[in-house]
């Protein structure tokens, strides 16, 4: 009995004296992260990797995201957590709580590029049996570029393992992928086949990198297959261009319907009219910098409030502008023209005072970053999609707002005959008052938008006027479906154009064919007809 | 109303007013220095300017508590030439000719710069430039403190090309339309061309200031990327654009390990607007980050936040270019004992500061200072961590060895060269 006991606990103690050897080891392994140069770093990973202890993933996954530091009191090296707005420190191993992390007090290790690159394919497939789908899917979609040689037969496994679908399609594609790097002359040219069925730029970057070196039977296999896929990813990228002139066609339908209105149906050039899309954008700024004040991660809820608040900044303050100035220079272009392009000089110095000349952030709510991908080679990025839906649905309110209210009513009958509309008891002044706040109002959503893709700084106005008045004059003064068909007619040509004439010599072609066009048709494509208008 | 009499009469008594202080600023001139600052508080550099405004003023700020230069106060002159390229000329022939001062801190834009050139050549003027530019000349009133080509373009394509930065055998030269972006990038040319690289491998696409629309110009960097060689874009790309630029990036999923992109024109105070989450990795490449850990850089920092009373603004390049050309004019004029155009010329030659990212920082006497080269990759706080920078400092070289018209060109002020851009010795003005 003594026997067995004192074996026993032999044995135990051997075992506790294996484990803590080998959590030294692990520990001794995790300090080689301290060295300098980029190239030890590596060695480090790659032997943690190696050990085959599981409680690597945490000091791993904290380097690749930058949270991995040196304690500077004892050299040990830690994971930084923020928990409610404090930082603490974790064993890096254990992930026991070590304390709160004063500033300064530690070192971050540092990565590059090229570590991080690593680091992924590592902690993939350190990860790929992961209980989480979703955790498995990025696993496998990191390995594909940097899959270890050894992870064939895990890679394998796993794949077998699988029953989600979207993670086996990934797992297929990149076990092809490590099979074409590392395996045998057969292993390649089946991986070639599979890989023929994931037309994408990766792939296709593959496949091209395994032509640089490959000979026989395999160069002819590889070549096949790329050609194949650029096929299918030239009618891809037609999809894509689609998309894209679709995207700058709704940006441009933004951007001008509001001056449609003003310019269009009431006749005034106003050249503040970019800056009514500067007040949009930065009444967005105010309201998600009050907003997390108060509600900090209610990026979605300020974005949304931020729409009606644009309006009403801008629409107010659009009223307020044709009280003050605009109502005195009806008739008058020239010095409309002069004057409102004072203002809109006034406008910008006022918010740079006020706002500082930097950019201001507008954080993206998560939904609207990223993208959607159909396929492997057909990519629609989140932000734009949402503001083709925008764009749309502002059209069509207008739309209804002009044709079916009260309100429309009253403006179509001023446009269409001043005259005619105050004899009936139209307040025309009253109803020009509110038709210039409406188109504001309107230039206060586009800036709304406009914050999720371009810059929120004082210049943001300048940089739309032209193209507004350019879709205004092309889609044909005083219609809305003119300037509907105008954006998007003009999105499209620049996007079918840029990549062949690149940017600055498309944006030119455009401006000369449209300068042509007028030639033709001095009153754009849909041109209001009748003897009302006005010439 | 205003009648004619009234009219002319105040027009009169202004007049009067602006002669007498006039005359009181030139009473006033026998005790001060004056400091002139060209940089646009209006229009689409003042994002970038404005800063460094400030910054001249905390210079100042901070000379004349500490007693001043040659026992005198300093005084700023600061005019607004409001991004406009002509009134930049006009403005700076203001500070000189009316308000006298003894030196000029300004420009940012190249063009600004070469408007100005002739003024201050012409009215033997002293101007000290801060920001990096495309180099190729070297003027005897200029002091150029920024990064020449050789202290920013190049080392950022060699570090790409290593095997830390990914060993990049393609390029994609990406620009806005003007002077800095072309020449930089005909320089990177001739040297992708000496490294092996050939024109098949490199795409060289330009866009429009402001440019707002990156989708198509994103998506065929990522199709020019997929044909099996490792390739990696340098951005000249300035002010507005990056912002839509980086965006669009982020959203099209472009990974710095896959495309890693180096830019030559953003910093700190660019990121400040953007969320850099999905930007991390990519790189920059200047002479100084705000996240270098030296002492230096600690008290700069401070002092800045002091000065301009927010905890939350940044520090960038420009800034400390403009902090070691402020630093070494003073000590500059302390040695010359005067303020004298010429004669704090002779005494800037081999005139040493501190950088503040440490080492030390000497103008060489082709007007170019010898300043150490950091790349930097963003991280998600919109700050750079350095990941490689030269073992000493770079002499700054005026003309490019790697354009042949320019290869043999030297640019040196002292004596017997006395010339900007010539192949032999000049022996007099």
């Amino acid at each position: 009995m003594r026997r067995i006991i004192l074996s026993l606990l032999l044995v135990l103690t051997a075992a506790t004296m294996i484990s803590s050897a080998r959590a030294d080891q692990t520990a001794d392994l995790l300090d080689a992260l301290k060295a300098k140069s980029f190239k030890a770093k590596i060695i480090a990973v790659e032997n943690l990797a190696a050990s085959g202890d599981a409680r690597v993933v945490a000091p791993l996954t904290a380097l690749l995201e930058g949270r991995l530091h040196k304690r500077k009191s004892d050299g040990a090296i830690v994971i930084v957590k923020k928990i409610d707005r404090r930082k603490f420190f974790f064993d890096a191993l254990s992930g026991e709580k070590l304390g709160p992390a004063k500033a300064r007090s530690s070192k971050k290790i540092r990565v590059n590029n090229r570590l991080r690159g690593i680091l992924r394919g590592v902690l993939g497939a350190l990860t790929l049996f992961s209980p989480d789908s979703k955790q498995r899917l990025s696993a496998a979609r990191s390995m594909f570029k940097s899959a270890p040689s050894d992870s064939l037969a895990t890679l394998s496994k796993a794949y077998l393992k699988e029953t989600d679908e979207a993670v086996r399609d990934a797992l297929a594609r990149t076990l092809a992928a490590t099979r074409l790097r590392h395996g045998t002359g057969a292993e390649k040219l089946a991986a070639v086949e599979q890989l023929s069925d994931f037309p994408d730029r990766d792939v296709r970057d593959l496949l091209a990198s395994t032509a640089l070196k490959a000979e026989g039977d395999l160069l002819a296999a590889v070549k096949s297959a790329a050609a194949s896929i650029e096929q299918r990813l030239a009618f891809f990228n037609i999809l894509q261009n689609l998309f894209q002139g679709i995207s700058l066609g709704s940006v441009l339908l933004l951007a001008a319907i509001g001056l449609a209105i003003t310019f269009g149906v009431m006749g005034v050039i106003n050249m503040a009219y970019g800056e009514m899309v500067m007040l949009g954008a930065y009444t967005t700024h105010v309201v998600q910098t009050v907003m997390h004040t108060y509600y900090p991660g209610a990026v979605t809820q300020s974005l949304l409030l931020s729409i009606p608040a644009a309006f009403l900044v801008a629409g107010l303050f659009g009223i307020f502008l044709e009280r003050s100035v605009i109502r005195f220079l009806y008739g008058r272009p020239l010095e409309t023209l002069l004057a409102t392009w004072g203002l809109s000089l006034m406008l910008q110095q006022f918010v740079r005072s006020v706002f500082g000349p930097t950019n201001r952030e507008v954080i993206a709510p998560s939904w609207m970053s990223g993208s959607i991908e159909i396929t492997g080679g057909l990519v629609l990025t989140n932000n734009r999609i949402c503001i083709i839906i925008f764009a749309a649905l502002v059209f069509l309110v207008l739309t209804l707002i002009i044709r079916y209210t009260d309100f429309g009513l009253r403006m179509r009958a001023v446009t269409q005959n001043r005259a005619m509309a105050n004899a009936v008891g139209i307040r025309s002044s009253w109803i020009d008052a509110m038709t210039f706040g409406l188109g504001s109002g309107v230039a206060g959503l586009a800036g709304v938008a406009l914050s999720q893709i371009d810059n929120v700084s004082p210049n943001l106005g300048q940089s739309y006027i032209i193209d507004s008045f350019l879709v205004v004059v092309f889609g044909g003064v005083g219609n809305l479906w003119g300037t509907l068909v105008g954006a998007l007619s003009l999105g499209m040509a620049n996007k079918f154009l840029e990549p062949y004439a690149g940017a600055v010599l498309g944006k030119i072609l455009i401006l000369v064919l449209v300068i042509l066009f007028i030639q033709k048709r001095p009153r754009g494509l849909f041109a209001l007809k009748g003897r009302a208008v006005e010439g | 109303m205003i009648t004619r009499r009234n009219a002319l009469n105040t027009l009169a008594a202004a007049a009067l007013a602006v002669s007498v202080g006039a005359g009181a600023v030139t009473a006033k001139a026998a005790e001060t220095i004056k400091v002139g600052v060209l940089h646009s508080l209006s229009g689409t550099m003042a994002i970038s300017e404005t800063t460094l405004k400030d910054s001249v003023l905390m210079m100042i700020d901070d000379l004349n508590k500490n007693g001043g230069l040659l026992g005198k106060k300093i005084e700023a002159v600061v005019v607004d030439p409001a991004s406009n390229w002509p009134l930049f000329a006009e403005k700076a022939r203001e500070l000189i000719q009316v308000n006298k001062v003894d030196v000029v801190f300004g420009c940012w834009t190249s063009v600004s710069r070469k408007s100005v050139l002739p003024v201050f050549e012409e009215l033997n003027s002293m101007l000290f430039y801060p920001v990096q530019y495309e180099g190729e000349e070297s003027s005897r009133n200029v002091f150029y403190t920024g990064a020449a080509p050789n202290q920013q373009a190049i080392p950022a394509v060699e570090y790409l090309m290593s095997e830390d930065g990914g060993g990049a055998k393609r390029f994609v030269l990406l620009g806005t339309d003007y002077v800095y972006p072309r020449t930089t990038n005909k320089i990177l040319r001739a040297f992708l061309h000496t490294k092996g690289v050939s024109d098949a491998d490199i795409m060289e696409e330009y866009t429009p200031f402001g440019h707002s629309d990156w989708q198509t110009i994103v998506a065929s960097v990522k199709k020019f990327a997929s044909q099996g060689i490792k390739t990696a874009v340098v951005s000249t790309i300035n002010g507005d654009a990056n912002v839509p630029f980086y965006k669009e990036l982020g959203n099209q999923g472009v990974k710095a390990e896959d495309i890693p992109v180096i830019a030559f024109s953003v910093g700190e105070e660019e990121l400040a607007g953007l969320d850099t989450k999905p930007l991390v990795g990519h790189l920059g490449a200047w002479n100084y980050f705000m996240s270098v850990d030296a002492p230096e850089n600690e008290d700069f920092i401070k002092a800045w936040h002091a000065f301009i009373g927010d905890e939350k603004r940044v520090t960038n390049d420009p800034m400390e270019a403009t902090y070691i050309g402020f630093k070494m004019w003073a000590q500059a004029v302390q040695q010359a004992g005067t303020t004298d155009v010429d004669a704090v010329r002779q005494a800037m030659y081999g005139q040493k500061v501190k950088n503040l990212t440490g080492g030390v920082a000497i103008m060489n006497t082709n007007h170019h200072l010898s300043k150490p080269v950091l790349i930097g990759e963003i991280q998600e706080d919109g700050q750079f961590d350095v990941v490689w920078q030269t073992e000493g400092e770079v002499v700054g070289d005026a003309w490019s060895d790697f354009i042949p018209e320019s290869a043999a060109l030297t640019a040196d002020w002292t004596y017997p060269w006395v010339c900007g851009n010539c192949k032999k010795p000049v022996y007099t003005n």
